[in-house]
C-alpha cells in the first residue's frame, strides 16, 4: 500500500520567532496511503511544523516538496488550493451555518447568480455518503456531536485539496466508539492514496492507526520510525527525552509524612467530562508530582482543587475542617495559591508593572480598602526581584517587555508574597530558558524545606524525580497511581504512564468524557 | 430544518400575534387594511434602515451612523433639488454613491485599524450629522414633480387600507435582503465572520472586503431610508431623525437576531419593526396611555430578547460542558 | 515632585498641550478670550464659560473612565441624567427637602448604575449591549415620572447647584473639580484603582489572582450610575426644569470621547481621571473656539469626528506595529531589542 516516492517531503525546515527557535532544522516526509502519527509534548513544535505545511506560517529555511515538486504556500487558501487541507482540533468550522454551507462555503453552487442551496444540499449528502454519514445537511452543524462535525471537517478538507489531510487532535473529545468511526475514515482515505498526518497525545490510537511516526521535541526532530516493533516504553522515552541535567540530579529528602501535618485533603473530588473522582491529601513539607501525558486530566484536577470550576462531587477540607470554594478568592483566602500553565492568558497583567504583578495577590487578599503603601509594595517587589533573581532594569516595567522565564517567577513571586501554604504549579519551567528552569527547580526543593505543600505538575519527568517527595500518575482524565518516595525515577513514571495508557484508555477517555458530547441532533 | 435559531424568530412571531390579537381584543378597529397600511407607512425608513442594521449585527458590528445618514439624506436632497437645481433622479443616485462610499469607508477602517465597530460608526455618526447641518440647518420643503408622482403611487387595499410607495419599498428591501442574506455567497460570508472570525478566515472568507461591503451596505440602505423619509415628511431637516440606530437595533435583536452575531434573520427584523409599530398604534388607540411607554416597552422586550439569548448560549454551553466558571 | 506624581503629569502632558494649544488658538482668534471679569459675587469670561459648561460631560467622564478602565463602555448615563433630573424635579415640587431630593436622587443613579452591573458581571452580556438596554428605556422612565411634561421647579437651593457660584466661582466647576479630586482619590489611595486596571487588562487572571472581579465590576458600573445621577441634577438646575426628552442627550457619546481624548484606551486597563477632565474641557474649549471663530456651532460634530479618527489612527494596533517596526527596525541598536516582546510570543508559540 505505502509507495516508495513520497507525497509531502520537508528538507531542513526552521523557524524562529522574535530570535527564538520554535523549529530547528527538521525533515519530515509522508508517502501516498500512509497515515503518519506526529507527536511531542507541549512546545515541542508539532503545532509550528503543521503550521509552515499548510501555510499559516512562512518557514525561515528549508524547503517543502509536494509530489516532487517544491512548494511554497503563501497562506492557507494557497495550500488548499496546492491540495494540502487541514482539520484543526478547535478551530473547528462555524457551528451557526449548516452543515451544507460550511461544506461549501467560499465555492457556492450557483444557478442564476444566486447559491443554490438545493444544489450544495444534494452534493453534501453525496460526499457525506462516502463517510457513511446519513445526517440532515440542512440543519446547523452546531446541533450534531463534535464527533460529526470532525467528520464534516474531514470531509470539506478531502474534498477541496485531496492530498494531504493534516489532523489536529482530532480525537481529543471523542468518545471510544467516536474514535473507531473516525479511524476507520482515515483508512478508507488511506485506501484511495491520500496521505494523512494525525497529531494525538493518545498511544493506543498511534498504534491503532498510524504506520509511522515522528516525534519532535524542543523543536528539533527526534526520530521517524515505523510502528512495528517500536516498542510503547521507547516511544515513551523518546517523546520525553532523557538526558539529565547536573543540577537536577539532587534527589529530594523523603519527609518523613507521619510527622507533617495535613494542609488540606481532597476527597473523591470529580467533574464530568473533565476529572473522575480523586482523593488527594497534602501534607507540608511535601511535593507531590504530577505525571501524565497531556489531556491526562493533571489541570483539570488542579483547577478543582483551586475553585476555578467546581466539583459536582467531592469534599475539601483545609486543617480538617470542611470547606467549598466556589472562586479563587476562596482558596487563596484559606493559603492557596495557583501558578497558571498559560502565563500569558491566566498569569500576567501584561500592561501593569513587575512590582504590581508580584503585590497583586496579596492586596486582593487584603481587599481594596487596605491597600499596600508604595513603600511596602517596593519593599516586596525588591525583595522577590532579588530573592528570585527576576531580570529586569527596572521594577516598574510593565511585565510583558520580560522574558518568559522571569515572567514566570514574577507569577511565583506573587504567591510567595501571600505566603501560602498549599502551593499548585503547573508546568512551572514550560517555555523559559535553562538558567531560569534550574532556579525554579531549586526554589521548589527549598520552599518544601520551609514546610510548604507543594503540588507541581509537569511533562518534564526528570524535574519532578528532581523535586518530588511522592508521585501522582494521571492517564485518561484519571488518576491511576501513586509513586511513594522510594520508587521515584523516569523509568518508573513512564512505565507507569505506558501501563495505564496501555489498556483501554479509549474507553476510559470516552467514559470521562462522554456527558460533554450528548448529541442534540 | 430544526434549529434553536428558529425558536428566536417563533418567539418573536409568537409574541406578535399575540399582541395584535389583544390589540383587536380591546380595539377591534385596529384589525383593518387601513391600520396595516399606516403601520407599514410610518415605519417605512425605520425598515429599510433595519435591514442594513441587521447584516451588520449579522457579522458582529453594530452602525451607530444610520440616524444622521438619513438626516443628510434628507438635506442633501432638498437642496441639491431646491437650491441647486439638480434633477431629482441625479440628486438620489448621487446621494447613493456618497452614502454607499461613506459606509465602505467606515468598514475598511473597522477592519484596516481593527478598531471597535462602536467607536469609528460613532465618528461617522457625528460626521454625517455635521455635514447635514453644514448643508443645512433649516428645515427646507422639497418640492419636485417625482415626490408628487410617487405621493401618488400607492395600492388602495380592500377595507379602505393604502399601501404607499414607501410601504411597498421597505417590503422589496426586505425581499431584497432576504434573498442576499440567503442565497448569495456574500450572505453566507456575513454570517461566518459572525459566528467565528478566525475559522471564517481559515476557511477562506474574504474578511476585508466583507467587511467593508457590509458597512456600504447598510449606509447605502440608511441612505434609501432617508429617501423613504424625505417622501414621508416632504422635508429635509438635519435634526431629523435622532436616534433611529437605537430604535433599528432594537428591532433587529426583538427579531431574533444575536446582538454577537452569526445568527438571525432578516425577516425576523420585519417582525421586529412590527412589533414596535404596534405598540405605538396601540397607545394611539388607546388615547391615555403616553407616548413615552413606548420606549419603556420596547427596552423591556429588548431585555427580555437579551436574556433569552444569554440563556440560550449558557444552555448550549452547558450541554457541551465547556461553561467556565472564569469568563475570558 | 515625587515619583508617581512625574508619572502621571508625564501621562496627561500631551492632553495639557492641546489644551494649552486650543485656548491660544481661542485667543488668536478672540483677543478678550482670557479675559476674566468678577461682577455680581461670580467670574466672568469665556475661561469660566468653559469650565461651567463643560461640567455635565466632565462629571459623567469621571464614572465613564472607571467603566472604560474595565474594558466596559456605558452608554446609559445619558438617559440616566434624563431620570435623575426627573426624579429631582418630581421630589422637590412635591415639596421634599433638598436633602432627601438630592440624596434620593443620588440613590436612583446608583441604581441604575448597579442593574447595568448585574447584567454585565453576573449574566455576563458584552457592556455596550447591557447598557444599550437603559439607554433605550431610561428616557421612557424619565418621561413616567415627569408625566411627558417639563417639569419646572423654582426651589433656590436646588437652582443653586445649577447656576449658583460659590467663593465666585460658579457651583457646577466646584461640582466637577470636588467629586473628580474625591473619586481620583478613592481609587488611588486605595488599591481600587490597581485592581480595576488589572480587571480591565485581563479579567481571567484577575480573578485567578482573587480578586473579586464581580463585585468590582458593580461598584465601577454604580460609580458611573452616580455621576450621571450629579450631572443630571447639574442640567437639571441649570434650566430650572426636567426636560425627559432632551436631558443629557448624546452626552454619553461626548463623555466616551472625553475619555479617549484623556488618553485613556477602550480597551481597558491604564486610567486617568485627571486626563479624561481635560479632555471634557479640550471638548468645550473646541466648542467655544469654534463659536468665537464665527463657525457655525454645527461645525462642532465635523470636529468630533475628525477627532476621533485621529485618535483611532494613533490607537490602533496597526499603528503601533508600522511605529514599533521603526523604532526597532533591524540592525538598529541592540538595546532596542528587549523592548519588543520576544518571550511572550515564543512562549505562546511554543507552548502550541
Amino acid at each position: 500500500m505505502v509507495k516508495n516516492e513520497p507525497l509531502l517531503r520537508a528538507d531542513g525546515v526552521g523557524k524562529e520567532f522574535f530570535g527564538v527557535t520554535a523549529l530547528s532544522n527538521v525533515d519530515f516526509e509522508l508517502l501516498a496511503g500512509e497515515i503518519h502519527a506526529l507527536v511531542g509534548e507541549n512546545g515541542a513544535g508539532k503545532s509550528t511544523l503543521i503550521k509552515i505545511l499548510t501555510g499559516a506560517y512562512r518557514r525561515d529555511r528549508g524547503r517543502v516538496c509536494l509530489d516532487g515538486v517544491a512548494v511554497d504556500p503563501a497562506d492557507v487558501k494557497d495550500a488548499q488550493a496546492l491540495g494540502i487541507g487541514t482539520v484543526y482540533q478547535e478551530v473547528n468550522l462555524l457551528p451557526n451555518l449548516t452543515v451544507a454551507e460550511n461544506l461549501f462555503l467560499g465555492r457556492e453552487p450557483k444557478r442564476f447568480g444566486l447559491t443554490d442551496r438545493r444544489e450544495a444540499n444534494r452534493r453534501s449528502r453525496e460526499i457525506l455518503d462516502q463517510y457513511g454519514l446519513d445526517i440532515d445537511v440542512a440543519a446547523l452543524l452546531g446541533t450534531y456531536s463534535v464527533a460529526v462535525r470532525q467528520i464534516v471537517a474531514i470531509a470539506r478538507a478531502v474534498d477541496i485539496s485531496g492530498k494531504v489531510l493534516i489532523l489536529d487532535e482530532p480525537t481529543a473529545s471523542l468518545d471510544a466508539a467516536e474514535v473507531s468511526r473516525l479511524f476507520a475514515i482515515l483508512q478508507s482515505l488511506k485506501g484511495r492514496g491520500l496521505g494523512v498526518v494525525f497529531i494525538t497525545h493518545f498511544f493506543d490510537q498511534v498504534y491503532r492507526i498510524a504506520d509511522r511516526v515522528t516525534i519532535l521535541r524542543n523543536g528539533h526532530k527526534v526520530a521517524t520510525r515505523p510502528l512495528a516493533g517500536l516498542d510503547r516504553l521507547e516511544l515513551v522515552s523518546l517523546m520525553l527525552g532523557r538526558e539529565l541535567k547536573a543540577e537536577e540530579e539532587q534527589r529530594a529528602e523523603p519527609p518523613d509524612l507521619a510527622t507533617k501535618p495535613v494542609v488540606a485533603s481532597f476527597k473523591g473530588l470529580s467533574k464530568r467530562g473533565r476529572i473522575a473522582p480523586f482523593d488527594l491529601e497534602m501534607r507540608a513539607g511535601e511535593v507531590v508530582g504530577v505525571a501524565g501525558l497531556l489531556g491526562a486530566g493533571r489541570t483539570e484536577s488542579a483547577e478543582l482543587m483551586f475553585g476555578i470550576h467546581q466539583p459536582d462531587h467531592g469534599t475539601i477540607e483545609v486543617d480538617g475542617k470542611p470547606a467549598s470554594f466556589s472562586s479563587p478568592r476562596d482558596a487563596i483566602s484559606r493559603g492557596f495559591g495557583f501558578c497558571p500553565e498559560d502565563r500569558k492568558q491566566d498569569g500576567i497583567i501584561d500592561d501593569l508593572s513587575v512590582r504590581e504583578n508580584i503585590i497583586l495577590a496579596l492586596q486582593a487578599r487584603r481587599g481594596w480598602a487596605k491597600p499596600l503603601s508604595r513603600k511596602e509594595q517596593e519593599a516586596i517587589a525588591d525583595r522577590y526581584i532579588a530573592a528570585l533573581d527576576i531580570r529586569t532594569s527596572d521594577r516598574e516595567k510593565p511585565i510583558k517587555f520580560l522574558s518568559g522565564g522571569n515572567q514566570q517567577k514574577v507569577i511565583l513571586a506573587r504567591w510567595l508574597a501571600t505566603d501560602p501554604r498549599l502551593l499548585i504549579l503547573d508546568e512551572p519551567t514550560r517555555g523559559i530558558d535553562v538558567g531560569a528552569h534550574a532556579e525554579i527547580i531549586r526554589l521548589i526543593g527549598e520552599l518544601r524545606e520551609r514546610g510548604m505543600s507543594l503540588l507541581v505538575i509537569s511533562s518534564e519527568l526528570e524535574e519532578i524525580v528532581a523535586y518530588a517527595t511522592r508521585v501522582r500518575v494521571l492517564a485518561d482524565r484519571r488518576h491511576v497511581g501513586e509513586l511513594p518516595a522510594g520508587e521515584i525515577t523516569a523509568d518508573a513514571i513512564m512505565r507507569a504512564i505506558a501501563a495505564s495508557e496501555n489498556h483501554g484508555a479509549g474507553e476510559a477517555a470516552g467514559q470521562a468524557a462522554a456527558g460533554t458530547r450528548e448529541s442534540v441532533a | 430544518m430544526t434549529s434553536s435559531r428558529l425558536f428566536s424568530l417563533a418567539t418573536t412571531f409568537l409574541i406578535f400575534i399575540l399582541a395584535y390579537a389583544l390589540c383587536i381584543a380591546q380595539f377591534p378597529n385596529m384589525l383593518s387594511t387601513r391600520v396595516i397600511g399606516n403601520l407599514l407607512t410610518d415605519n417605512a425608513f425605520l425598515g429599510i434602515a433595519a435591514v442594513g442594521m441587521t447584516f451588520v449585527i449579522l457579522s458582529g458590528g453594530i452602525d451607530l451612523s444610520i440616524g444622521s445618514v438619513i438626516a443628510f439624506t434628507g438635506v442633501f436632497l432638498a437642496v441639491a433639488m431646491g437650491d441647486w437645481g439638480v434633477p431629482p433622479l441625479l440628486a438620489i443616485v448621487l446621494l447613493l454613491a456618497i452614502t454607499t462610499v461613506f459606509g465602505a469607508v467606515m468598514g475598511a477602517m473597522i477592519h484596516y485599524l481593527a478598531m471597535p465597530p462602536f467607536i469609528v460608526t460613532l465618528a461617522g455618526m457625528f460626521f454625517a450629522r455635521g455635514i447635514a447641518f453644514l448643508i443645512s440647518i433649516d428645515s427646507v420643503p422639497i418640492k419636485a414633480g417625482l415626490y408628487d408622482t410617487l405621493h401618488g403611487l400607492y395600492f388602495r387595499m380592500p377595507g379602505g387600507g393604502r399601501l404607499t410607495f414607501i410601504g411597498m419599498a421597505m417590503l422589496a428591501v426586505f425581499l431584497a435582503g432576504i434573498l442576499i442574506a440567503h442565497f448569495t455567497s456574500f450572505g453566507r460570508n456575513v454570517y461566518a465572520i459572525g459566528g467565528n472570525r478566525q475559522s471564517a478566515e481559515l476557511m477562506g472568507v474574504p474578511i476585508a472586503r466583507t467587511t467593508v461591503m457590509i458597512y456600504a451596505l447598510s449606509s447605502f440602505l440608511a441612505g434609501l431610508a432617508g429617501i423613504a423619509f424625505s417622501l414621508y415628511t416632504s422635508a429635509g431637516y438635519s435634526l431629523a431623525a435622532v436616534g433611529v440606530e437605537l430604535d433599528a437595533i432594537a428591532a433587529v435583536v426583538i427579531g431574533g437576531t444575536l446582538l454577537t452575531g452569526g445568527s438571525g434573520y432578516v425577516a425576523g427584523t420585519l417582525l421586529g419593526i412590527l412589533i414596535m409599530g404596534l405598540i405605538q398604534t396601540y397607545i394611539v388607540f388607546d388615547g391615555t396611555l403616553s407616548s413615552w411607554w413606548t420606549k419603556i416597552v420596547i427596552g423591556l422586550l429588548l431585555f427580555a430578547f437579551i436574556a433569552l439569548q444569554r440563556g440560550l448560549v449558557w444552555l448550549s454551553a452547558r450541554r457541551s460542558g465547556a461553561s467556565a466558571a472564569i469568563p475570558a | 515632585m515625587t515619583g508617581p506624581g512625574l508619572s502621571t503629569f508625564r501621562r496627561i502632558l500631551p492632553q495639557l498641550v492641546a489644551l494649552v494649544v486650543i485656548l491660544a488658538l481661542n485667543t488668536a482668534i478672540a483677543p478678550g478670550f482670557l479675559d476674566i471679569a468678577y461682577a455680581n459675587g461670580r467670574l466672568y469670561g469665556s475661561l469660566i464659560d468653559i469650565l461651567n459648561r463643560g461640567a455635565p460631560v466632565a462629571l459623567l467622564a469621571i464614572g465613564m473612565t472607571l467603566v472604560i478602565a474595565t474594558r466596559g463602555i456605558d452608554l446609559s448615563v445619558g438617559a440616566v441624567m434624563a431620570i435623575a433630573g426627573a426624579v429631582a424635579a418630581a421630589l422637590i415640587t412635591s415639596d421634599h427637602s433638598l436633602a432627601v431630593t438630592v440624596l434620593a436622587t443620588l440613590g436612583v443613579g446608583i441604581l441604575c448604575g448597579l442593574w447595568n452591573g448585574a447584567l454585565v458581571a453576573f449574566l455576563g452580556i458584552q457592556p455596550i449591549i447591557a447598557t444599550l438596554i437603559l439607554m433605550v428605556a431610561g428616557r421612557g422612565i424619565a418621561q413616567l415620572v415627569t408625566e411627558g411634561v417639563i417639569l419646572t421647579f423654582n426651589d433656590p437651593g436646588l437652582i443653586f447647584i445649577g447656576s449658583g457660584s460659590l467663593a465666585s466661582v460658579p457651583f457646577p466647576v466646584i461640582l466637577w473639580v470636588f467629586l473628580g479630586i474625591v473619586v481620583s482619590l478613592l481609587f488611588r489611595s486605595t488599591a481600587l484603582g490597581l485592581l480595576v486596571e488589572a480587571i480591565g487588562i485581563n479579567r481571567r487572571a484577575s480573578s485567578l489572582a482573587g480578586i473579586g472581579t464581580s463585585a468590582l465590576l458593580l461598584a465601577v458600573y454604580a460609580a458611573s450610575g452616580l455621576c450621571a445621577a450629579v450631572a443630571g441634577i447639574v442640567a437639571a438646575a441649570d434650566i430650572r426644569g426636567a426636560d425627559a426628552n432632551n436631558a443629557g442627550l448624546w452626552l454619553e457619546l461626548d463623555a466616551i470621547l472625553a475619555v479617549v481624548v484623556g488618553g485613556n484606551s477602550l480597551m481597558g486597563g491604564r486610567f486617568s481621571i485627571a486626563g479624561s477632565l481635560i479632555g471634557a474641557m479640550i471638548i468645550q474649549s473646541v466648542n467655544t473656539g469654534i463659536l468665537l471663530a464665527g463657525f457655525p456651532p454645527e461645525f462642532n460634530l465635523v470636529i468630533k469626528a475628525a477627532i476621533i479618527v485621529v485618535i483611532l489612527v494613533v490607537q490602533s494596533p496597526a499603528s503601533h506595529t508600522l511605529f514599533a517596526y521603526f523604532k526597532h527596525r533591524p540592525g538598529r541598536a541592540p538595546d532596542a531589542a528587549p523592548a519588543t516582546p520576544p518571550a511572550r510570543e515564543t512562549g505562546k508559540e511554543a507552548a502550541r
